[in-house]
């Protein structure tokens, strides 16, 4: 988990943690650039419909926005796997700029995994894992719920640690 | 209310209630709750992005909590579109609507 050193931010990340988050950031930019599809609810998510009542004005406020929006969100999902060490575990040292990016890299790729595992207000994530658990401890939703919960850990350590 | 009789006076003429016309009223930028987003975070994104103090940000943070919805900025559309894209860009879900 983040904690602060001086201007920077640090944590010690174990190889798995390494690992957890190159894919998640990898996905993120994937899914921005040859998966991006507006009709995927992920996609759905990231960039709303502005005007929920009104396609024409959301195209057009999309027409300019667009790709900047998506341009910022590839590079912050850069920005994670920019700082990731290469090796095996180790530490992740963050400017103030990078740990912005970070926190709103993380955020996105909660926002796609919260799509995917149908996330709700109120959802109990420890019972939702506990369920998971005892359908089948090896199913990718037991996996994907954990990252879940991991990159909401290690967002709020981030945010507390700036805040601070 | 008691006491002395008022004076019998002729009802004042209510002033019209002008509505005002659709396309004069301001429009306002909505951020709506999600079930992923961090209070800390959005919280935290509303004084980042609109320079509200703590305590203003935390109270927009818990009416979008537990209205669903709350209006985060007013004013020209232009402007609540470009507020928009920058919440769009910190993943919170908003929307632009007139008040």
């Amino acid at each position: 988990m983040f904690r602060r050193r001086g201007d920077r931010y640090v944590a010690d990340l174990a190889v798995d943690e390494i690992r957890v988050l190159r894919k998640v950031a990898s996905e993120v930019v994937g899914l921005l650039t040859d998966g991006f599809d507006h009709s995927d609810p992920v996609v759905g998510r990231l960039f709303p419909e502005v005007y929920p009542d009104d396609s024409a004005g959301t195209a057009e406020f999309r027409t300019y926005t667009e790709g900047d929006l998506k341009t910022g969100k590839i590079d912050q999902a850069g920005a994670i796997l920019a700082a990731l060490p290469e090796t095996a575990g180790g530490e992740v040292q963050l400017d103030s700029e990078a740990a912005e990016a970070w926190l709103r890299a993380l955020n996105d790729a909660r926002l796609a995994m919260g799509v995917r595992l149908e996330i709700k207000d109120g959802t109990d994530l420890g019972a939702e894992l506990d369920e998971a658990v005892t359908a089948d401890p090896s199913s990718s939703r037991v996996f994907q719920l954990s990252v879940y919960a991991y990159l909401g850990y290690l967002q709020e350590s981030l945010l507390n640690a700036m805040i601070d | 209310m008691g006491g002395m009789a008022a004076p019998q006076v002729a009802p004042v003429e209510a002033p019209d209630t002008e509505e005002v016309p659709v396309s004069d009223r301001p429009w306002v930028t909505i951020v709506w709750d999600d079930p992923v987003n961090l209070m800390s975070y959005v919280t935290w994104v509303f004084q980042k992005l609109f320079g509200y103090s703590r305590e203003k940000a935390e109270k927009l943070m818990l009416d979008v909590h537990h209205k669903g919805r709350a209006v985060v900025s007013s004013g020209a559309r232009e402007r609540m579109e470009h507020d928009a894209a920058q919440l769009h860009a910190y993943g919170l879900w908003a929307t632009v609507e007139r008040s």
